[in-house]
């Protein structure tokens, strides 16, 4: 089997943002970026099936600037057999190629690749839209299963367990389809050093956004970006018997 | 304008979900119709009918509806998609599972977890985890839309009387089938929707020592919610993530013990209305949020507070 694993580049999750003076968008320039980590999680499960026997070739594919080759790069180096960089000069946080765009071009890809499934992340910690995976499978007309937290595969369908606000549901869908991933499916491993150098031999592709034919203009006009309203400072109380006291008189929360 | 809200529910009951839903809805302006798709869910029918401001409730029934699979949902929504400018779900993990669906088949940019209406086509909604609330304008004919719950005051549930139209069920997708479900049960409220929540994080050490939070929360009569940490390492289920890429949380109350405060935390309940942090490192980036910070052994001070309650 051959999967594709869509990856994206995107400000490091340990990284505390800023907003741009003029409001137009989240400062970037010497900001730490890193692949996202749900997208790692995808990666790494794509790597354990190779592993295990059952895929044969993991595709990565970005759709961002130059950069992004590193974001390949990285995929590479925990198991991603070659890379496609589609690449453009655009924004891919805010206002710039949005979620349907990116499903758009993936869908280009899917066509000409032909994986027998999807493995990407849930969503983007960057503009936390949660839909790349719902619009590529709905554009494939493909089932999809998303927030996945376990997955199996067995004779031409996958069963995938999803972490959902009641519970954990397992469904079964017929491949190919579009998976997504959760925080529970797995723990990424760090690439070994061997294995980045490795990376570094294996096949990149590049084609421009403009060859894929797909129109990204986008759809979202982002007017401004602000900090949300900030609490005002609270206070440390010494004691349990204070806490008590403040919930009760001045907070007014408990009875 | 007409726009159509997906309800939330289980058959059963209606999820208060759909109703902050509604209330966005009501924001945006125009004859709000609920489409109820399930399987034998007259009962929640019945309820949306009644729930103020709703004007139309369609209801579709089949087998294949039962569990909210996103392939059949969202080939019903999208039969019925011209008739509306706005197509809303609320933001958990229903809405997000199916609504990019309708998106993308109508060439719509959806509009995730919007947090205000600014006019029918201009809507803030919060980026890099809350860091950030961008205001974002579409130029896409129809609006697809899901909601934060917390950005809208539920709308009351009584004084409606919409009638009820029955529609076909549509497309059964084969490709997709349901498994099985685990359920969460708990006899607490509902995380999303209590108004007291205590939440666990790693500094709890151990599901056996979550019954100290548990306590803490039966005494208040809240929900127990936690951190990623706390659920990677197995002390409670999945679905008691509070955070970013877990539940988002707005209660009067939220006591967080033996969390460090981490954005992606943050991010799922700094919008609470009172919050306390319980932790024995004072530099911890929780007390930033804190309306009150005890910083403490939390072994001691929770059976302690449980106890003067
Ligand atoms: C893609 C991504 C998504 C994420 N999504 C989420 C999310 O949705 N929700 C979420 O919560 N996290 C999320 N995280 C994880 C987040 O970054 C933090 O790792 C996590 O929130 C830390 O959990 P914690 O505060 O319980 O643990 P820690 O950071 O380890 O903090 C434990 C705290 O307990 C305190 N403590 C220890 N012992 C005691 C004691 N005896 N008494 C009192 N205090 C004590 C310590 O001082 C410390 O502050 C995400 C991370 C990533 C990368
Ligand atoms: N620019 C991109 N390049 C490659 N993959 C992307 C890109 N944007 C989004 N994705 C994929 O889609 C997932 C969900 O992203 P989003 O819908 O933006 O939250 C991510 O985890 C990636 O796997």
């Amino acid at each position: 089997m051959k999967i594709l694993v869509p990856v994206k580049r995107v400000v490091d999750y340990n990284v505390k943002v800023r907003v741009k003076s003029d409001n137009s968008g989240i400062e970037l320039t010497n900001v730490k970026m890193s692949m996202n980590p749900f997208d790692e999680i995808a990666v790494e499960e794509a790597t354990r099936l190779k592993e295990a026997g059952k895929v044969e070739e993991i595709i990565a594919v970005t759709i961002g600037p130059d950069k992004a080759q590193e974001t390949l790069r990285t995929a590479m180096a925990i198991g991603a057999d070659r890379g496609i960089l589609v690449k453009t000069d655009d924004a891919i946080d805010l206002g710039g190629v949005e979620p349907l765009a990116v499903a758009k071009i993936l869908k280009g890809i899917v066509e000409k690749e032909k994986p027998d499934f999807v493995i990407m992340g849930k969503q983007s910690i960057d503009d936390d839209s949660n839909q790349t995976g719902q619009m590529l499978a709905s554009l494939l007309d493909w089932p999809q299963a998303t927030f996945a937290s376990e997955i199996a595969l067995e004779g031409g369908k996958a069963k995938v367990t999803r972490e959902i606000d009641g519970g954990l549901e397992t469904i079964s869908v017929d491949l190919p389809a579009v998976i997504t991933t959760d925080l529970r499916l797995n723990e990424p491993r760090y690439a070994s050093l061997p294995n980045i150098m490795k990376a570094k031999k294996k096949q990149l592709d590049t084609i421009e956004i403009a060859e894929t034919g797909v129109e990204s203009t986008p759809r979202l006009k982002v007017i401004e970006v602000k900090e949300p309203a900030k609490r005002s400072s609270g206070e440390i109380v010494p004691d349990v018997d204070t806490l008590i006291q403040k919930l009760k008189n001045e907070a007014k929360v408990i009875g | 304008m007409t726009l159509l809200v997906v309800a939330e529910h289980d058959n059963k009951d209606l999820k208060p979900s759909t109703l902050n839903t509604v209330a966005a809805a009501k924001a945006i302006g125009g004859d709000i119709h609920v489409l109820v798709a399930g399987h034998s869910c007259q009962a929640v029918a019945d309820a949306v009918s009644k729930v103020g401001g709703v004007s139309k409730v369609l209801k579709a029934e089949g087998a294949h509806l039962e569990h909210g699979l996103a392939e059949g949902l969202a080939s019903l929504v999208l039969e019925h998609a011209g008739d509306y400018s706005h197509i809303l779900a609320p933001g958990t993990t229903f809405g997000k599972n199916f609504m990019p669906r309708v998106a993308a088949k109508l060439d719509v940019q959806q509009i995730s977890d919007i947090l205000s209406v600014e006019s029918e086509n201009t809507f803030t909604r919060p980026v890099y985890g809350g860091q950030a609330i961008a205001k974002v304008e579409s130029s896409d004919a129809k609006k697809v839309i899901t909601v934060r719950t917390t950005g809208f005051d539920a709308v009351s549930a009584e004084g409606g009387s919409a009638e009820i139209s029955d529609i076909s069920a549509g497309d059964p997708n084969g490709k997709s089938k349901f498994v099985s479900l685990e359920e969460s049960k708990s006899d607490r409220p509902e995380l999303t929707s209590a108004k007291i929540v205590v939440s666990g994080g790693r500094g709890v050490g151990s599901g056996e020592n979550f019954a100290i939070i548990e306590k803490l929360a039966d005494k208040l009569n809240a929900a127990v919610g936690a951190s990623r940490a706390a659920v990677d390492a197995g002390y409670v289920p999945n679905d008691y993530q509070v955070g970013q890429t877990g539940k988002i949380v707005a209660p009067e109350l939220y006591i967080a013990v033996g969390i460090s405060g981490a954005i992606q935390h943050l991010a799922g309940m700094k919008d609470s209305k009172v919050i306390v942090a319980i932790n024995k490192d004072e530099e911890a980036p929780i007390f930033q949020v804190a309306d009150y910070g005890l910083v403490a052994d939390l072994f001691d001070a929770v059976p302690e507070l449980t106890e003067k309650l």
